[in-house]
C-alpha cells in the first residue's frame, strides 16, 4: 500500500476549517430554499395554566402574514404521548407544542405565526394577545425540594445510582474528622452560538428538513412517527451544527413548530427560534447537594453520603449521573448515595455537557477540599491517599486508569510543590492569589445503540466514509478522516467524508463523549472490510497475483479495477454494536484541574489567570482537536464557576435572563492561559480503536478547582454556584 | 399590502465589491438583508442584541454588528463581509491562522471574529495580548475558543506580511 506515515494521533488542521473561515459552511437556517415562509413564536407569559383565548386578528391582518397556527388550527397530533418519544428523552410525557390549552412553562410556544418574510413573521407575533387562566405555579427548587422523589422509572441507558455499600450512616457518626456540607449549583444554559433553527422544503414525496440537531436520525423518526410523515420521505440534513453541548439531543420545538407549520400550509418554512428562548428549550438542572465525609487523621476516607435533589419538570423525570462517580472515584468502604429529584413548573431540563457530574462533582470536590483543611493535609496529598485501582462500587477493575500520573504530571506543571497551604497565604499587590484543584470523572462508553458506517471507493480513486452522525465542532470530520486515511493505507486528501445527515447509515446521536469511539471504530472496521473486498476483487480481475497490496491502493490500480470489475464503486458497510465486557471492568475517563485565581481584595474581581488540564482518555486521535475540546470545555467550566445563572423571578415563574448581558457566558477577556496535557494512557478493552472520548471530561473539575482556589485564596468557603461578586463580598462583610 | 409595499425604499450597497441593490422596509436589519435576501449567509444571526459579535462586517473598513444596522441607513456604504474575505486557493492570512492555531470549533462565531480581528488590526490600537482579549471581547464564543483566537491573532499582527502558505 502507498501507506505513508500514519496521521492518527497526530495534529493535523481541521478538515472542516478552510470552509468555516470562508463563511461557506451552511447551517440549519441557512439553506436558500424557493418560495420560503417565515415562521416565528408567540410565547406564554406564564408559567402555568391555561390558554382562554388568543386574539390574532391584528396579526392575521399585518400585511405578509399567510397564518397564524395555535392549538386550535394545527395539524391533527396523535393523542398518544408515548409516540412522542425520542431516542435521548427521560421517562414521561415529552412536551409537544401547540398540542392544547395547557400552559407547562413560561416562555412555552402558544402561537406561531408564519408570514411571506422574516419581518412581517416577527413583527405580527408582537401583536397576538393572549389571556390565560392562572394556576399557582412551583419554580423554587429552595422550596421544592420538600417534596423530592426518588424518579419511578428510570431513565434508559443511564447507568443507575449505586448501591450503597458498608453503614455509612454509622461509619461517618465514627469517623474521628467530619465534614459536612451544603452545596447549590444554578440552572444553566447551553448557548450555542447558533441559534436554534429549521429549514423546511416542503415537497409531497420528501421532506427535507434542515435542522440544528445531534441526531438527523433520531430527527427523522420523530418526525415520521409523531408528525405523522410515515408516507412521505423524510431527510434530515445538519452537515454543520453551530454547537449544541447537549441542547440538540432531542427534537427540538424549533424542528417540530417547523415541520408542523409546513405540514398545514404545504408549504416551505424556515424557523429561527430568538436568543431569549434558548432560556426555555432545556437547562442543566440546578441542584441541592449534601456531602457527608468521615476520615481517619491521615485523611483515609471511611465514609462518603452525597445527596442530591435536581430539578425536573411536571411531565418529565430528567435523570443524568449526578451520584453515579461518588461511589468508585476514591476508595471508601462505606458509601450512601441518594438521588432524587423534584418538579417545577419548567420545561424539562436537558443534558449539558458533562450532565450531572459536573454538578456532582463539584459537590465532592469541593468537600474533599474541605476535609483536607479538616485534617490539615495537603488536598493533592488527600486525593491520593484515598487513590483506588478499582472501581468499589461494583468491585471490578478499570479497563485503564491513569488518573495517578494526572495528578502527578499536572502538580508539577502547575508548581503545585511552591504552594503555601494556608488560606490568604499568596498575593500580589491588591489581589489575593489561590491555587486550588480537583478531579474529574466521565464514564468511557461507547453508544449505547449501533452505529453504521459505510466506506465506498469512488471512480476518481477517492474514499467515501459516511455515517450519519453530525460534527458539532467536536471535530469529528477530522478524526474519522484520519482513521479512514491509516486503514486504508490513503493519503487524508483521498478521503472523504460525509456526515449530518438521515439518509446515510444509521449512527444514533452525536453525545456522551462516544462518538469517536463508537464511529471511530465502524469507520476502523468498514475500512478494513473494504481493504478485504479489493484485494479479493483485485486477485479475481487478475490485476495482482499474491495480494501484492503494495501498488493497489494507488488511484490508477482502483480505477482499473472499479473499470475491470464493471462497476462505478465498491464499498463495504460495518456496524458497531457497544462492545460488551459486561460487568467485568469500569471504564472512565478521567482528569486533574489545577487553577489559579486572583482576586482584587477591595472589589472582589476573580479571574482565573491559570489553568493547567491534565487528561487521561486512552488513545488521542488528534492532539490539536483534542486540546480545543478541553480548552473549550474549561472555558464551559469557567463561566458554571463565575457567572452562569439561569436566576428563576419566582413570582412570574420565569427566567430572569434573556439575553447575553443577562446571562454572562465567558468571553474573551475572562479567559486567560489555558494548558491541556493528555497523559499516556493505553486501553484495549474500552473500544476497539482504544479512545475513550472527549467531549464532556474537560467540564468536569474545572468549577470545583475555581472554587476551591478561592478558598485558598480568600479563606472564604463557596458552596452555592456561580462564585459571583455580591456573594464573595456578602460573605467578607 | 399597500401600506408596506409604500415603505419600501431603496438601498445601494457596495458588498464585496459588488454594488447590490434592494428595495426594502426601514425595518430590515443589514444582517437580515444579507442573509435572507442576498444569501451571504456567512454573516451570521446569534442574538440580534449586538451582544455576541456573530453578525460583525466591515463597514467602510469599520467592524460593525451588522445585526444592529438598518441597511437602509448605509445607503452608498461598502461593505465587506466573510465572502469577500481570501479565496479557497488563498486564504487571507487570519483565516489561515485561524485553521493553523484551531481558532475554531463549531464554526459559528468564526466568520464575525475573523472581520472583528481584521477591524481590530486596521484599528492598529491592540498589540499586546491583552489588549487583543479585551478588544475581541465583543465576539463571544461558546466552544470557547478563545486561546487560538488570541493565537492567531497575535501572530497576523506581529507578521502582517507573512506570506499565506496553503
Amino acid at each position: 500500500m502507498d501507506q505513508g506515515p500514519a496521521i492518527t494521533g497526530k495534529s493535523i488542521p481541521r478538515i472542516d476549517g478552510p470552509v468555516k473561515v470562508r463563511g461557506q459552511a451552511k447551517y440549519a437556517a441557512e439553506y436558500d430554499v424557493a418560495d420560503l415562509l417565515h415562521a416565528a413564536i408567540v410565547s406564554a407569559s406564564i408559567a402555568k395554566g391555561r390558554v382562554i383565548s388568543i386574539d390574532a386578528a391584528a396579526a392575521k391582518n399585518f400585511p405578509g402574514v399567510v397564518a397564524v397556527l395555535t392549538h386550535k388550527n394545527r395539524p391533527w397530533f396523535w393523542p398518544f404521548s408515548f409516540l412522542y418519544k425520542d431516542l435521548a428523552g427521560p421517562p414521561g410525557k415529552p412536551f409537544r407544542p401547540l398540542y392544547d390549552d395547557r400552559v407547562l412553562f413560561s416562555g412555552q410556544p402558544v402561537a406561531l405565526i408564519v408570514a411571506d418574510n422574516y419581518e412581517a413573521a416577527r413583527d405580527a407575533a408582537a401583536l397576538v394577545s393572549v389571556s390565560y387562566e392562572r394556576e399557582q405555579h412551583a419554580t423554587d427548587l429552595a422550596v421544592e425540594v420538600s417534596k423530592a422523589y426518588k424518579p419511578p422509572r428510570h431513565r434508559l441507558g443511564l447507568a443507575p445510582t449505586p448501591h450503597p455499600t458498608g453503614d455509612a450512616d454509622r461509619a461517618f457518626l465514627a469517623s474521628p474528622v467530619k465534614v459536612e456540607a451544603s452545596y447549590t449549583t444554578a440552572a444553566e444554559n447551553h448557548h450555542p452560538m447558533e441559534l436554534f433553527a429549521t429549514t423546511v422544503e416542503w415537497s409531497d414525496k420528501i421532506v427535507t428538513v434542515y435542522d440544528k440537531t445531534q441526531s438527523p436520525k433520531s430527527v427523522e423518526i420523530f418526525l415520521k412517527v409523531a408528525l405523522r410523515l410515515f408516507r412521505r420521505k423524510v431527510r434530515v440534513v445538519s452537515s454543520f451544527v453551530g454547537g449544541a453541548f447537549g441542547l440538540g439531543l432531542r427534537p427540538q420545538q424549533s424542528v417540530i413548530l417547523a415541520v408542523l407549520a409546513a405540514k398545514a400550509l404545504k408549504r416551505s418554512v424556515r424557523l429561527v427560534l430568538p436568543r431569549d428562548h434558548m432560556f426555555a428549550l432545556g437547562y442543566r438542572a440546578n441542584a441541592i447537594q449534601t456531602v457527608s465525609l468521615g476520615a481517619d487523621e491521615n485523611g483515609r476516607l471511611l465514609a462518603i453520603k452525597h445527596q442530591a435533589v435536581a430539578a425536573t419538570s411536571q411531565s418529565e423525570d430528567a435523570q443524568d449521573p449526578m451520584l453515579n462517580f461518588s461511589a468508585s472515584l476514591y476508595r471508601c468502604d462505606n458509601v450512601k448515595l441518594t438521588y432524587q429529584l423534584a418538579k417545577l413548573d419548567t420545561v424539562s431540563p436537558c443534558d449539558m455537557r458533562a450532565p450531572g457530574a459536573a454538578t456532582g462533582m463539584f459537590a465532592l470536590e469541593c468537600a474533599m477540599d474541605e476535609l483536607a483543611y479538616a485534617i490539615n493535609i495537603d488536598p493533592l496529598a488527600l486525593r491520593l491517599a484515598n487513590y483506588t485501582e478499582r472501581d468499589q462500587s461494583e468491585n471490578r477493575p478499570f479497563s485503564s486508569k491513569a488518573l495517578r500520573e494526572c495528578y502527578l504530571q499536572g502538580a508539577e506543571r502547575f508548581g503545585w510543590a511552591k504552594r503555601s497551604h494556608a488560606p490568604r497565604s499568596m498575593r500580589k499587590g491588591k489581589e489575593l492569589i489561590g491555587w486550588g484543584m480537583a478531579t474529574g470523572v466521565w464514564e468511557a462508553a461507547m453508544s449505547p445503540a449501533p452505529a453504521r458506517v459505510k466506506v465506498s471507493l469512488l471512480a476518481d480513486g477517492r474514499f467515501e466514509v459516511t455515517t450519519s452522525i453530525t460534527d458539532i465542532g467536536t471535530g469529528t470530520y477530522t478524526i474519522l478522516t484520519q482513521i479512514a486515511a491509516d486503514a486504508l493505507g490513503a493519503p487524508r486528501e483521498r478521503v472523504v467524508v460525509k456526515l449530518g445527515d438521515s439518509a446515510l447509515p444509521f449512527n444514533p446521536i452525536q453525545g456522551g463523549s462516544w462518538t469517536a469511539a463508537t464511529s471511530g471504530s465502524a469507520v476502523q472496521a468498514a475500512c478494513d472490510k473494504l481493504k478485504k473486498k479489493i484485494l479479493l476483487r483485485a486477485k479475481q480481475t487478475g490485476i495482482v497475483g499474491n495480494g501484492q497490496a503494495t501498488e493497489l491502493l494507488s488511484p490508477a490500480a482502483l480505477a482499473d479495477l472499479l473499470k475491470l470489475s464493471g462497476s462505478d464503486n465498491l464499498s463495504a458497510t460495518a456496524t458497531i454494536i457497544n462492545v460488551k465486557f459486561g460487568k467485568k471492568y469500569a471504564s472512565a475517563t478521567h482528569s486533574a484541574v489545577f487553577a489559579e485565581v486572583r482576586i482584587d481584595e477591595e472589589l472582589a474581581v476573580v479571574r482565573v489567570t491559570r489553568l493547567v488540564c491534565t487528561v487521561a482518555a486512552g488513545r488521542i486521535l488528534n492532539p490539536a482537536t483534542a486540546r480545543s475540546q478541553i480548552i473549550g470545555a474549561s472555558v464551559m467550566g469557567i463561566g458554571k464557576a463565575l457567572y452562569e445563572d439561569a436566576a428563576t423571578d419566582h413570582n412570574l415563574g420565569r427566567c430572569m435572563a434573556h439575553n447575553f448581558a443577562d446571562y454572562h457566558i465567558p468571553s474573551n477577556a475572562d479567559v486567560y492561559d489555558i494548558e491541556v496535557l493528555f497523559v499516556e494512557e493505553t486501553d484495549d478493552k474500552v473500544s476497539p480503536i482504544g479512545v475513550k472520548g472527549l467531549g464532556e471530561i474537560g467540564s468536569v473539575a474545572v468549577a470545583p478547582a475555581i472554587a476551591n482556589a478561592i478558598f485558598h485564596a480568600t479563606g472564604q468557603r463557596m458552596r452555592d454556584l456561580p462564585i459571583t461578586i455580591d456573594r464573595l463580598t456578602r460573605l467578607s462583610d | 399590502m399597500e401600506v408596506r409595499a409604500n415603505t419600501a425604499l431603496h438601498v445601494t450597497l457596495t458588498i464585496n465589491g459588488v454594488e447590490r441593490k434592494a428595495s426594502i422596509e426601514p425595518c430590515v436589519t443589514l444582517l437580515d438583508l444579507l442573509r435572507e435576501k442576498f444569501d451571504l449567509t456567512g454573516t451570521k444571526k446569534g442574538c440580534d442584541h449586538g451582544q455576541c459579535g456573530a453578525c460583525t462586517v466591515l463597514i467602510n473598513g469599520k467592524r460593525i454588528n451588522s445585526c444592529l444596522v438598518l441597511a437602509v441607513s448605509r445607503d452608498g456604504s461598502e461593505i465587506t463581509t466573510i465572502e469577500g474575505i481570501g479565496t479557497a486557493n488563498e486564504l487571507h492570512p487570519l483565516q489561515d491562522a485561524f485553521v493553523r492555531h484551531d481558532a475554531l470549533q463549531c464554526g459559528y462565531c468564526t466568520p464575525g471574529q475573523i472581520c472583528s480581528a481584521i477591524g481590530l488590526i486596521s484599528e492598529g490600537k491592540a498589540k499586546t495580548r491583552d489588549e487583543i482579549r479585551e478588544a475581541m471581547s465583543g465576539n463571544l464564543c461558546r466552544c470557547g475558543a478563545y486561546i487560538g483566537i488570541v493565537d492567531a491573532i497575535e501572530e497576523v499582527i506581529a507578521a502582517p506580511r507573512r506570506k499565506t502558505v496553503r
